[in-house]
């Protein structure tokens, strides 16, 4: 079984990490706060339970309705954008997405890249790439900055720095930036401004994201509440979208149910400060926009997770990150830990398309299925089901037809396998069920108190002196 | 085949025998909720830009060159990013000379190029119209023009709108309707709710991160 | 595996979320029989709270059969991805409820197993996907057929007490199952039902979850546990065994003297009921 011969080192470290994160109060003590917040922040956005039960199944038909015609969305969008002036490239993987943005760096002998914030681009690590070839790419959404001068990753998709405090942001700055150490939030975004607006002035090339791709008019809408974005995409002469092929609506008026689930379900606002949507270059007897736009459209796996309509619907997202804010388990580890670039209940369900079930196996099996996720997600994404799903795809035989999924099988042990038949024979011989029953009320002194990984926490679980079959047949009756 | 047609092709071999979901699309639900008298629109805007730190000030179509000339002074800002080719431009010009004020007004009226640095480093307030406001969200509608570019009401650190009492609309749905934004997008369509804001230190407030520090809208309630 | 709500036309359709759930109907007659199915974890460690839930049936005039070849629901198969051996544990259970009397589930999560996802299991096979609606429609959490369908009255007799309530996460979403909780708790005169620190969260046990993510699930019982006595409570009441086990063994580990009790045996304790007295 060489598939988990050589296993990965990434889900061995999600364990680490995990147990890492637990441990560090402060960092339970930053999530825990964040996540209370921006909770209590949703729930006053939808104080009618109705109108957002509706909302939603509506959100829900949307994004399903887009789906259900990608192709032919993609298409249209592809000679919209391009009848607007919008030039318009594919790339199957990150790797053909950063040769195709260090193309048009190149056209330009660009030195300077500002990034709006793309979560895209940190599936790409375009920042690193870019790097390797001599262009400088400085994040300015403001969170985004904070991580990229601390040299870290995202810990969220909306709120990237939401693990550190403001005392940790003021050391960061004042080791960093060369400024006087403060825990002024005002002050520290301010020191953040100037910083970046130079940057913004400078820059030869502007990259963001996309929220929604309107494939009825040829438009990006990008929202945010900053105003990095819209300077990412207004001034350099230049402007690169990145974005998955996922991402497109059919008509412009489908994006007003999207917007107000994301803004409200994100962040807790009716809208952001900005909603953005850009539908062409700079014209002619226009005075500032860039003069050329781009848009990359990228697969990365997406495409896999179209190909079985119950894994399809892991793209409805509209990476709202509701399903983290609401995660047990994202507030007790934090989003690093997932090792991944999308973390939380979205993240264990879409990257395993990316970057196959090898890399990312134990990240299904990191869930209770508690089902919070799911009840707030704004487009309906089944997210238990999904992830009770990649559990069986994780166990399957590895070479077993249909084959679903990259790195199908990730975890399939003939022993576990045997176990569970075990499991079965024993649940459905009610005679071999009952004995079991009378061996372990009887001889439950012989379980041990220290049962591996549940009694770290908790102690040894005594079973009863009689079964309940026992009991109910006395009472009852054989039935 | 180019990464395109791949790509096109997975998706299409997996819908293949499918048909597309109806759209049976819920204005209502987009609507009925998000619907008011229309004496209560104003106020319902102001008051939600006001909860973003956005101010409003009630006045009338000729009584706001005054409103804003006051806010300037209070600001000790002496100069002022607006349009001579837009009316309101004129009558702001014109109140100026009518009353002898010396507020230096700047037209952004070369390429971005040209002047960028003034526009960045030395350009404390602009004045641009708004197509409406919605009542729903508290937002402004916002089409820069090439009289009144993008970056107008994004980089100075004050920015003051024009929004007629009687183009404001209850929802979103409503105007995209009713404007046919479908068929006539300009190339930049902005949304404009308060000003620019950021939450991203500890989930603390703050306001003015890359775009105007300050919103001021004045509502023309007599147009 | 196809969602049972969702008609989908061919396996390939793009699908929709399944239509908002209206509520659910009731029975206007109590019935006068019914099955008990007491679930695998309930039949090992909490049997008294079986008994117990019998006895509160019976209080009702209500006659519980009990089949002796109930074993489990298949749960633990099913979300540990062992979809095959789930299903054959599942057909094996759905042999047992020839008469069509409803089926009560002293246990949130089973009931949930029945309810929602046997569907799913057996959604390739259509004489059997017709059996399995049929359980679905006349299953019922515990505490449900007691408030909705038996319309129970309940006259307490304890001295007053304070409780908090931990309903078990697939029972919350699934089936409402904490809102009929209170609502019996709220019957008890001398009961005050105290609210506790983020209630609707999970506890962290998850089936194998707890075993294979230690470390998470540590985190989420201790929290849990911390929320629970935090509450002020004299007693914690639940009607979910898996969650009991989790909580009550994080008790226990931290030399706590709060114990998780199983819903049923509170609600027969308080109303003069006996026990048989059988503890675990």
């Amino acid at each position: 079984m060489s598939a988990h011969a050589d296993t990965p080192a990434i889900p061995i470290s999600f364990k680490r990490r995990a147990h890492d994160a637990v441990h560090d109060a402060q960092l339970r003590k930053n999530f825990r706060g964040a996540m209370d917040f921006l909770m209590a922040k949703r729930a006053a956005q939808f104080p009618d339970g109705d109108e957002l039960e509706r909302l939603r199944a509506f959100g829900n038909r949307v994004r399903a309705r887009a789906l259900s015609k990608l192709p032919d969305l993609l298409q249209r969008l592809e000679a919209n954008l391009t009848r607007n002036g919008v030039k318009v490239h594919w790339a199957e993987t990150v790797d053909e997405a950063n040769a195709i943005v260090h193309q048009i760096v190149a056209a330009h002998e660009a030195k300077q890249v500002i990034k709006g914030k793309s979560m895209v681009s940190e599936e790409m690590e375009m920042n690193h790439y870019l790097e390797g070839h001599g262009v400088d790419c400085l994040e300015s959404d403001m969170g985004e900055f904070i991580v990229q001068l601390g040299n870290e990753k995202p810990s969220h998709i909306i709120m990237p720095a939401i693990h550190l405090n403001a005392g940790q942001v003021a050391s960061l700055f004042h080791d960093k930036l060369e400024v006087d150490y403060t825990e002024d939030v005002d002050r520290l975004i301010q020191i953040g401004r100037e910083t970046l607006r130079r940057k913004f002035f400078e820059a030869d090339i502007g990259v963001s994201g996309v929220n929604f791709a309107i494939a009825e008019t040829g438009s990006l809408l990008l929202v945010e509440n900053e105003g990095n974005g819209r300077m990412s995409t207004t001034v350099p002469p230049v402007h690169i979208a990145v974005t998955g092929i996922e991402k497109v609506v059919e008509n412009l008026r489908d994006v007003v149910p999207l917007l107000s689930l994301l803004t409200r379900s994100a962040t807790g606002q009716p809208i952001t400060t900005y909603v953005n949507v850009i539908s062409g270059p700079r014209k002619a007897d226009e005075l500032d926009g860039p003069q050329e736009v781009h848009l990359v459209l990228l697969d990365n796996g997406r495409s896999q997770a179209f190909a079985d309509s119950e894994l399809r619907q892991t793209l409805n997202c509209i990476r709202c990150g509701a399903c983290m804010n609401h995660c047990p388990v994202y507030t007790r580890i934090g989003g690093h830990a997932y090792g991944t670039v999308y973390p939380g209940p979205i993240g264990k369900i879409v990257t395993p398309h990316m970057l196959g079930l090898e890399a990312t196996r134990d990240l299904p099996s990191a869930s209770s299925l508690c089902g919070a996720c799911g009840e707030v997600c704004p487009v309906k994404i089944p997210i238990p089901a999904i992830l009770r799903r990649l559990r069986e795809e994780n166990v399957r035989p590895p070479a077993a037809e249909p084959h679903h999924m990259r790195g199908q099988g990730s975890k399939y042990s003939r022993r576990e396998r045997y176990a569970w038949k075990a499991w079965r024979t024993l649940n459905t011989s009610p005679r071999l069920y009952r004995l079991f029953g009378l061996a372990a009320t009887r001889l439950s002194g012989l379980i041990p108190a220290d049962i591996g990984p549940w009694t770290e926490h908790r102690s040894a679980p005594k079973p009863a002196t009689r079964t309940l079959h026992e009991l109910a047949r006395d009472h009852l009756g054989e039935d | 085949m180019n990464a395109r047609d791949r790509i096109l092709g997975k998706l299409k071999q997996s819908l293949a025998g499918t048909t597309p979901i109806a759209d049976d699309y819920d204005d209502a639900l987009l609507t009925a909720p998000w619907s008011y008298p229309a004496e209560h629109r104003v106020t319902r805007l102001c008051n939600l830009l006001q909860a973003v730190h956005g101010e409003t000030v009630l006045t009338t179509a000729a009584e706001w060159p005054a409103r804003v000339s006051e806010a300037l002074a209070s600001r000790g800002i002496d100069e002022l990013l607006i349009s001579p080719a837009t009316a309101h431009g004129q009558q702001f010009a014109g109140y100026l000379a009518l009353n002898g004020l010396v507020t230096r007004l700047k037209a952004y009226d070369r390429p971005v190029e040209q002047w960028k640095d003034e526009l960045f480093f030395s350009t404390p307030a602009s004045l641009t119209g708004t197509l409406g406001g919605i009542a729903a969200t508290g937002s402004l509608v916002v089409w820069p023009t090439p009289a009144e570019p993008r970056l107008m009401s994004l980089v100075p650190p004050l920015h003051i709108a024009l929004l007629k009492a009687s183009e404001v609309v209850d929802n979103l749905y409503q105007i995209m309707q009713t404007q046919r934004w479908a068929e006539r997008l300009p190339t930049n369509a902005l949304l404009i709710s308060g000003p620019s804001k950021t939450a991203d230190i500890q989930q603390t407030l703050a306001y003015g991160a890359h775009g105007p520090k300050e919103l001021i809208v004045m509502v023309l309630q007599d147009a | 595996m196809s969602s049972p709500h969702s008609s989908v036309a061919t396996p390939q359709a793009t699908r929709l979320a399944p239509p908002l759930a209206g509520a659910r109907n009731y029975p206007a007659q109590k019935p006068a029989e019914v099955y008990l199915f007491g679930t695998c974890v309930l039949d090992l460690f909490f049997p008294e709270a079986g008994m117990d839930a019998i006895r509160l049936l019976e209080r009702e005039g209500i006659r519980v059969h009990f089949p002796q070849g109930q074993s489990c629901c298949g749960q633990p198969a099913y979300t540990s991805g062992y979809t095959d051996e789930a299903r054959e544990v599942a057909r094996a259970q759905l042999a047992l409820f020839s008469h069509d009397w409803p089926v009560v589930v002293p246990s949130g999560s089973c009931a949930g197993m029945f309810r929602h996802h046997y569907a799913e299991l057996f959604h390739d096979e259509p004489a059997t996907l017709r059996q399995v609606e049929a359980l679905a429609a006349r299953t019922y959490e515990l505490a449900e057929f007691l408030l909705e369908v038996c319309r129970i009255q309940l006259d307490d007799r304890g001295s007053p007490i304070k409780v908090a309530l931990h309903t078990s996460c697939s029972a919350r979403r699934e089936m409402g199952t904490h809102v009929h909780g209170r609502s019996l708790l709220s019957q008890l005169g001398q009961v005050e039902r105290v609210d506790h620190d983020h209630e609707s969260e999970c506890c962290g046990f998850g089936g194998t979850f707890c075993v294979r993510m230690p470390d998470i699930s540590g985190a989420m019982v201790r929290d849990k546990t911390a929320a629970l006595a935090g509450a002020g409570a004299d007693a914690v009441v639940s009607a979910d065994c898996g969650c009991l086990l989790n909580i009550n063994g994080a008790f226990e580990k931290q030399q706590q003297s709060l114990r998780g009790e199983h819903l049923a045996s509170f609600l027969l304790r308080r109303t003069g009921g006996k026990s048989d007295g059988v503890q675990s």
